[in-house]
């Protein structure tokens, strides 16, 4: 009989800081104490708060230490195992109170979410069935199978579940599609070519807990009676992958997949497909094209694949998330899953929480939540204190919330009526070093070279509003260049024949509503008021500060510094790169180098001096 | 004839078969819809944006991919429309080289019409930024010549080598801005599964694919190709005395409008300076020029002395149907001998 | 083309190239359709693309295998065993067509008496083809109807091409697919007016529209219409021309527009007989490798040079159009003929256009009897079309045969193995094709570009032949037969099945009917020249 069960986080973010070894450590230093036998490790799935990781966490009674490493081990095992003393340095520490809290489910990062669709993720070791059966798992299969499959889409309809891949379809709704569409032969795909920058709801999901999405494509094929399904997976996913095939293997010997599943005379079987990292294969007709083996791009809308999907059979298909939600919906009816959200959102939304607040990690909250309570609350807040600027929500093709839409509750229709979008759940947090029109060239600059090249608004038009705001960053923008960005991310929106590029404006959209002001700077002052974008910045250095030391000069890789020891230095603006090199060289206690974005002189301002160089000063 | 539907378009009121794009039913009924990757032969993919309509009760949306249903009311033109077509256009024409002098598809060309239908505005365009056009013409085929610096990306072409010729030789290559048609590994045409049928480059709406010798013709003369027996009926374009284009008829029963390499671009030998242009009569072992007179007395004169049997005619399945009646008739009126054979068996 | 008017009364495609793109299953059988033919080739895509059956049956692995559902790598000369194996797979399973069978063809039991010795070990020995392909293949043309058949030289190049072709059309009609839409039997013919060289006869036994030349009704009726006696005795066939020009027993030959010194089979045999002749005549528009031996060449006009016509494949006759003047002093082929005999003294030459001479057609020749010049002008009409209100005839037997009996004749078969045989000198088979890029030996010869694209010829060899001989792709090879030798550069490929190389005959550089067997067919006097024994070597 164990007294203690111990679960270290398996997450991919976990492992890549150390879980692993942290799991050599605690074998071994078990053994050397013989309590091998009191003490179960569980490799669970990630529990959302990489940043800390590797989690550590002691049940029953759920004592919550994080950043453990191997060599902490053995203290932890001695100290707090073995005698019951806190190791007060792994636990958690409240970013803003300070406070060192010590169960898990005290902390802010975890007390404001709600997980559904998480809910066996960092709990259950998901390479084996059997916990997640005693979760509770495959009984939703159960029941869909007693049911005519018109009454799981009616279920599924009436619990008001909409698809978690960005565009928010009904979930029923698309089943019913689907159903009705005539033909023997249908599919169920599940959409995990999860392609988002800092994205990995899905992820996490697959590596946690496999069968919970296994389990949704079950009951999905027996709505629409499919008897087969696809998981198209990214290749960059392999722990993801492993433990797909590792649960398909199991289902499959406890007769949960294959032939007449759990007697009720369903046959379904699943095969994965490894996508190979474009983004654009995530949009579901690529997709489809992709797992035949065409060249994945997407192809005009209608017939929908509800109609016409995989080898021009019905499919349906739906995002992971979406997926792992249906089990639930299933097991405890659509009148529990729609009593959390909104009027029209219901459930809850997995978002990846990233950037400039203090927590970072994977957060599941029920739908209408404010993004006020998501950065501040779970989030922790802003960073060194600095202020809030924008949510950046979507992925790269959301859109920039300003302070403004603070108490803007996350929900599809307000993020979209804001300019941003759901997506598949991507949350950047900026503060105020963050200058928006360079956040909307980098998203660009990925939309604009993942877009599959087909139609012309969004081949080119993604490429010229990439080199227009390359040119504004780095001091080229001409005046008339505000209009015109806005002009082609209108007809790039409107003109696009997909997802991709009807929404890859988005950055620039809200950008250009929120923080036109910056553009303006940029264009007409040749100023970058976050002091982001290099070529607008000059480097100074503040002669009264300066002590002489010389660091900065020996940095400068231009050699733009001059000035005797002990002699305040002088930075030459001709050479000056603005690299930088002269700033972090510069003791954090002197702080003598400054910089600023004042403006740089067009061709007209710049006064011929009287040595006859055209100089900034 | 399959069910007639009934839909406005512009207000005005079109019949058009169940089945037809709303594009295919308002160029039927005289109605210009601007239009770039649809062709009428092949299948309607939608991706060129520029055929965009809006749909009463719908989001625009493409007409060439979107079929008529009755009482539909179409608009070609509004002020969003017009907006975005003409800001689609205008990214096209930045990344399009226009040499238009030097182009042979000039005042054929598809990116022409539509830029008088659309209008751009030269002002917006000057304000891009326009990339470099420098990918290398590849010139390595014979026949056609392939300039990327002009392709429009409307894939005619591949589905052209996919529909019509079944050859899948070329395909979109590569991601985003870096978008071109190319072949497998990349590699100049000449060096892919090409068949050369020229198929592609009769549809190719611009100056990307074009033959490598385009010579206007002074006049066209249809006649049929006199290769092999599919007979496949042509347009022949002369100049000067010479042949200089070969397209295939449009609504041709046998060919459909396709041609192959050989009825296209194989009819130069007509040309072919060692034709023979005089009767050679041998004389001491060596054939000389001789005339017409010199050469017909002396067939007549000699063939006089072998009727019957013991002569023999080979006839040509080349020549035409007038040459072989009167060869049969002169082998067997003339000549009194059935010895008549060509090489149908070869 | 004997097999067919024997079995269908009617030597010629029976359907229209049009239809092949809506078959159900087409059989492609000793035909590069995508090659020789491409724009049929095309069609046979766009059928396949609809959904459907292809079976490619060919010795080599032709391009148009990439589309096929069925590939059948035959053994060269196995095409009797291979169809009536099929045949007899069809009538064991009951999927013949009994109703069509019944009343429209006779001779039934006769022919399957035949069919006994065909079982499925036996065919599949002699075609090298797995016995359930074999099952396969007849159960996909017996079960998908419309079913079309093309065919090629790759059947009638023969020693038994007649039984070939026999073979063919019984196979279409124990399955009725004669007299349908998209069905039929249906030879791709090689050359621009092979079909109209045909139907005006120049061939040595009938005249215009296959009346026979012994047949006393025709022979009076041309006698009358030329006002001259003819002569009752059927003609030489091409080879035997040159047989009896070898023998002395022909003299004087006049040959238009054709280069037997490459394309004849067994070639240095018909060299030495053009050399033998006292007089001879040679009319093209080249100075060719056979015009180089003549006494007399005469000039002619290309076909952009006149006016006339051409009938394709499809029995449609269609007008030629002069587009240029001729070159220099040449002349249309008929102008010249018709000033020799006005030279020479005869009547009824007096031609002024090549519309007087078609006018002239249609009197004699029931079968163009209502086409004329003014309704040609409108589009190509198909024969038959015996009066000027009748429209053509896109499917051939749609309610009766041209046999007597108005029924199509099953014919017994049995198997034959080719005439040249392998033996330890000769151990491999030569088989020929073509290129797609060149036509005969001719033409295209004289177009630039074209050479530049076939890439010069190569003799096909399977990879594995070539290791067991030490060969490697590229290398120059001797090539020999028992008739003569060639050098040409190897390439190694798995077109060519082991045991079988191909070569083209279109190079002067690689005159390939050096090689080639003259063995004739009994029927149709058609040269073997798909089969020939070879041997190999380094050169």
């Amino acid at each position: 009989m164990y007294e203690r069960h111990i679960l270290i986080c398996a997450g991919t973010g976990c492992i890549s800081s150390g879980a692993d070894k942290v799991q050599e450590a605690l074998i071994k230093s078990l053994q050397e104490h013989n309590l091998q036998d009191k003490v179960r490790i569980i490799m669970s799935g990630c529990h959302g708060f990489c940043e800390k990781g590797p989690l550590f966490i002691v049940f029953p009674e759920d004592v919550f230490y994080c950043g453990v490493q191997a060599e902490d081990v053995p203290e932890l095992v001695e100290e707090y195992l073995i005698k019951g003393n806190m190791v007060e340095r792994l636990l958690y520490k409240d970013p803003v109170s300070e406070e060192i809290v010590i169960n898990h489910d005290k902390i802010m990062f975890y007390s404001k979410q709600q997980r559904l669709a998480l809910r066996n993720c960092g709990v259950i070791d998901p390479e084996n069935i059997d916990e997640y059966i005693i979760r509770g798992g495959y009984l939703g299969l159960k029941n869909a199978l007693k049911m005519e499959p018109s009454e799981v889409v009616e279920e599924i309809k009436s619990s008001g579940l909409r698809g978690r891949g960005g565009a928010g379809f009904p979930t029923g709704m698309k089943w019913q599609f689907c159903l009705s569409s005539e033909g023997a032969k249908k599919y169920v795909v599940c959409n995990a070519d999860e392609g988002d920058p800092g994205a990995f709801m899905d992820r996490s999901l697959l590596e946690g807990d496999p069968h919970a999405v296994l389990e949704g494509m079950m009951i999905t094929g027996q709505a629409i009676n499919a008897d087969e399904g696809y998981i198209y997976v990214r290749s960059e996913y392999p722990l993801a992958i492993q433990r797909l095939r590792t649960a398909i293997r199991q289902a499959e010997e406890y007769g949960m997949l294959g032939e007449n599943i759990l007697g009720f005379g369903f046959n379904f079987k699943v095969k994965i497909k490894e996508g190979a990292g474009a983004f654009v294969c995530g949009e579901e007709t690529a997709l489809l094209a992709s797992i035949e083996g065409r060249r994945g791009v997407p192809r005009h809308r209608p017939p929908f694949p509800a109609v016409e999907g995989l080898w021009n059979k019905p499919t349906v298909i739906n995002n992971v998330e979406t997926l792992a939600n249906v089990p639930l919906i299933l097991r405890r009816g659509a009148e529990q899953f729609a009593s959390v959200g909104t009027e029209g959102s219901k459930g809850t939304k997995v978002f990846a929480l990233t950037g400039k607040v203090n927590n970072t990690g994977l957060v599941e909250v029920p739908m209408g939540i404010t993004i006020r309570e998501v950065v501040f609350d779970i989030g922790g807040g802003i960073r060194f204190g600095k202020k809030f600027k924008a949510a950046q929500i979507g992925g790269p093709s959301g859109g920039c919330i300003p302070e403004e839409h603070l108490d803007l509750p996350i929900d599809f229709d307000s993020l979209t009526a804001a300019g941003a979008m759901m997506g598949s759940g991507g949350l950047v947090v900026v503060d105020e070093d963050t200058c928006m029109v360079d956040l909307a060239r980098y998203f660009l600059s990925f939309t604009k070279k993942e877009s599959c090249g087909q139609c012309i608004p969004c081949r080119i038009g993604t490429n010229q509003m990439y080199d227009i705001l390359e040119d504004i960053t780095e001091g080229r923008g001409k005046p008339e260049d505000v209009a015109l960005l806005e002009e082609l991310a209108t007809a790039v929106k409107k003109g696009s024949m997909c997802g991709l590029g009807q929404t890859a404006p988005n950055p620039v959209l809200t950008t250009l509503r929120y923080f036109r002001d910056e553009y303006e700077a940029h264009v007409n002052e040749k100023r970058c008021p976050a002091l982001v974008c290099k070529p607008l910045l000059q480097y100074y250095i503040d002669a009264e500060k300066c002590i002489g030391c010389q660091r900065c000069i020996k940095a400068c890789p231009v050699d733009a510094i001059t000035g005797e020891k002990k002699q305040p230095h002088e930075i030459d603006q001709e050479l000056c790169t603005q690299c930088s090199a002269c700033f972090d060289a510069c003791p954090k206690k002197v702080s003598a180098v400054v910089v600023v974005s004042e403006g740089l002189k067009t061709e007209e301002e710049v006064e011929v001096c009287e040595e006859g160089c055209k100089c900034q000063s | 004839m399959s069910e007639l539907i009934t839909l406005t378009i512009d207000g005005v009121e079109i019949k058009a078969e169940k089945g037809t794009s709303i594009l295919r039913a308002a160029l039927e009924n005289g109605i210009y819809i601007p239009h770039l990757c649809d062709h009428q032969d092949l299948t309607s993919v939608g991706i060129c944006r520029v055929c965009l309509v809006e749909i009463e009760g719908r989001r625009p949306t493409v007409s060439c991919m979107t079929p008529v249903e009755e009482g539909m009311v179409v608009t070609t033109s509004s002020e969003e429309l017009d907006m975005t077509r003409k800001v689609n256009m205008e990214l096209l024409i930045l990344h399009h080289d226009y040499d238009c002098q030097n182009c042979a598809k000039n005042s054929y060309c598809k990116l022409q019409e539509l830029t008088r239908y659309v209008g751009i505005d030269e002002e917006r365009i000057s304000a891009m930024r326009a990339p470099a056009l420098d990918f290398p013409i590849d010139d390595s085929n014979p026949y056609y010549q392939r300039d990327m610096n002009k392709c429009v990306l409307c894939g005619i072409c591949v589905r052209t080598c996919e529909e019509i010729q079944g050859d899948e030789c070329i395909d979109f290559a590569f991601r985003g801005i870096e978008t071109r048609i190319s072949v497998l590994g990349d590699k100049p045409i000449i060096d892919s599964t090409c068949v050369t049928c020229g198929e592609c480059v009769s549809r190719c709406p611009v100056g990307a694919l074009v033959p490598q010798k385009a010579i206007e013709p002074t006049y066209e003369v249809e006649t049929v190709c006199p290769f092999c027996g599919c007979g496949c009926n042509i347009l022949v374009g002369a100049r000067g005395g010479k042949l200089v284009s070969s397209t295939a008829v449009e609504d041709s029963p046998v060919s459909g409008g396709s041609l192959c390499v050989k009825g296209r671009y194989g009819l130069s030998f007509v040309n072919s300076p060692e034709r023979l242009t005089t009767p050679l009569i041998r004389r001491d072992g060596e054939l000389v020029e001789a005339s017409w007179e010199e050469a017909i007395s002396l067939i007549s004169e000699k063939l006089g002395q072998y009727k019957g049997d013991q002569f023999a005619t080979i006839a040509s399945a080349k020549c035409t149907v007038e040459d072989n009646y009167v060869l049969q008739k002169f082998t067997r009126a003339v000549m009194g001998t059935n010895n008549i054979d060509h090489c149908a068996r070869l | 083309m004997a097999g067919l008017a024997t079995t269908l009364g009617s030597g010629a495609m029976t359907n229209t190239i049009g239809e092949v793109s809506d078959s159900a299953c087409i059989m492609a059988i000793g035909t590069s359709t995508t090659e020789a033919h491409p724009i049929i080739g095309y069609q046979v895509k766009k059928a396949v693309r609809r959904g459907a059956k292809l079976i490619v049956a060919n010795p080599q692995e032709v391009p148009l295998v990439r589309f096929a559902d069925l590939f059948l790598q035959i053994r060269p000369g196995s095409d009797v065993a291979l169809l009536m194996g099929m045949a007899r797979v069809i009538v064991e399973e009951g999927l013949h067509n009994q109703q069509y069978i019944e009343e429209r063809t006779e001779n039934f039991e006769a022919f399957k008496e035949s069919l006994s010795e065909f079982s499925l070990d036996f065919v599949s020995d002699i075609t090298g083809v797995p016995e359930e392909k074999i099952v396969e293949a007849a159960r996909m043309y017996a079960q998908n109807s419309p079913a079309s058949l093309l065919y090629c030289m790759g059947i009638t190049q023969h020693s038994h091409g007649t039984d070939n072709v026999l073979a063919l059309s019984n196979l279409a009609l124990i399955t009725g697919n004669l007299g349908n839409i998209s069905g039929g039997v249906n030879p791709l013919r090689g050359q621009n007016n092979v079909q109209g060289a045909c139907d005006m006869g120049s061939l040595p036994n009938v005249y215009t529209g296959y009346q026979k030349v012994e047949d006393e009704g025709a022979r009076q009726k041309f006698e009358g219409s030329w006002k001259i006696e003819l002569n009752p005795k059927p003609g030489l066939t091409h080879t035997e021309i040159f047989d009896a020009a070898y023998r002395n027993d022909v003299k004087a030959l006049y040959l238009v527009g054709e280069n037997p010194v490459l394309t004849e089979a067994n070639a240095s045999h018909s060299i030495e007989a053009m050399e033998k002749l006292e007089f001879f005549v040679v009319q093209d528009i080249f100075l060719n490798e056979t015009a180089q031996k003549a006494d007399v060449v005469l000039p002619a006009a290309s076909f952009a040079e006149k006016n006339g016509t051409f009938v394709n494949t499809e029995r449609r006759v269609q007008r030629v159009r002069k587009v240029i003047e001729p070159v220099g002093e040449a002349k249309p082929d008929w102008w010249i003929i018709s000033a020799i005999a006005n030279e020479m003294g005869a009547e009824g030459f007096a031609y002024n256009s090549a519309a007087d001479i078609f006018r002239e057609i249609s009197a004699v020749t029931p079968s163009y009897a209502g086409i004329t010049y003014e309704r040609l002008e409108h589009g190509g009409i198909q024969w038959p079309c015996p009066a000027e209100d009748h429209p053509g005839t896109p499917v051939l037997h749609t309610e009766k045969f041209n046999t007597p009996s108005g029924k199509g004749k099953l014919m017994p078969l049995s198997y034959r193995p080719s005439e040249d045989c392998c033996d330890f000198d000769f151990p491999l088979i030569l088989t020929t094709e073509r290129s797609l890029y060149q036509f005969h030996s001719t033409m295209t010869r004289y177009s630039e570009g074209l050479d530049e694209l076939s890439g010069g010829e190569h003799i096909k060899i399977n990879p594995a032949d070539a290791e067991r001989m030490g060969i490697a792709d590229g290398d120059l090879v001797k090539v020999k037969s028992r008739r003569g030798e060639l050098e040409v550069k190897a390439r190694i490929t798995r077109r060519s099945q082991p045991g079988v190389a191909a070569l083209s005959f279109h190079f002067a550089e690689c005159p390939t009917n050096l090689l080639t067997s003259s063995a004739l067919d009994p029927v149709a006097k058609t040269p073997e020249t798909k089969v020939c024994a070879i041997s190999i070597e380094k050169a």
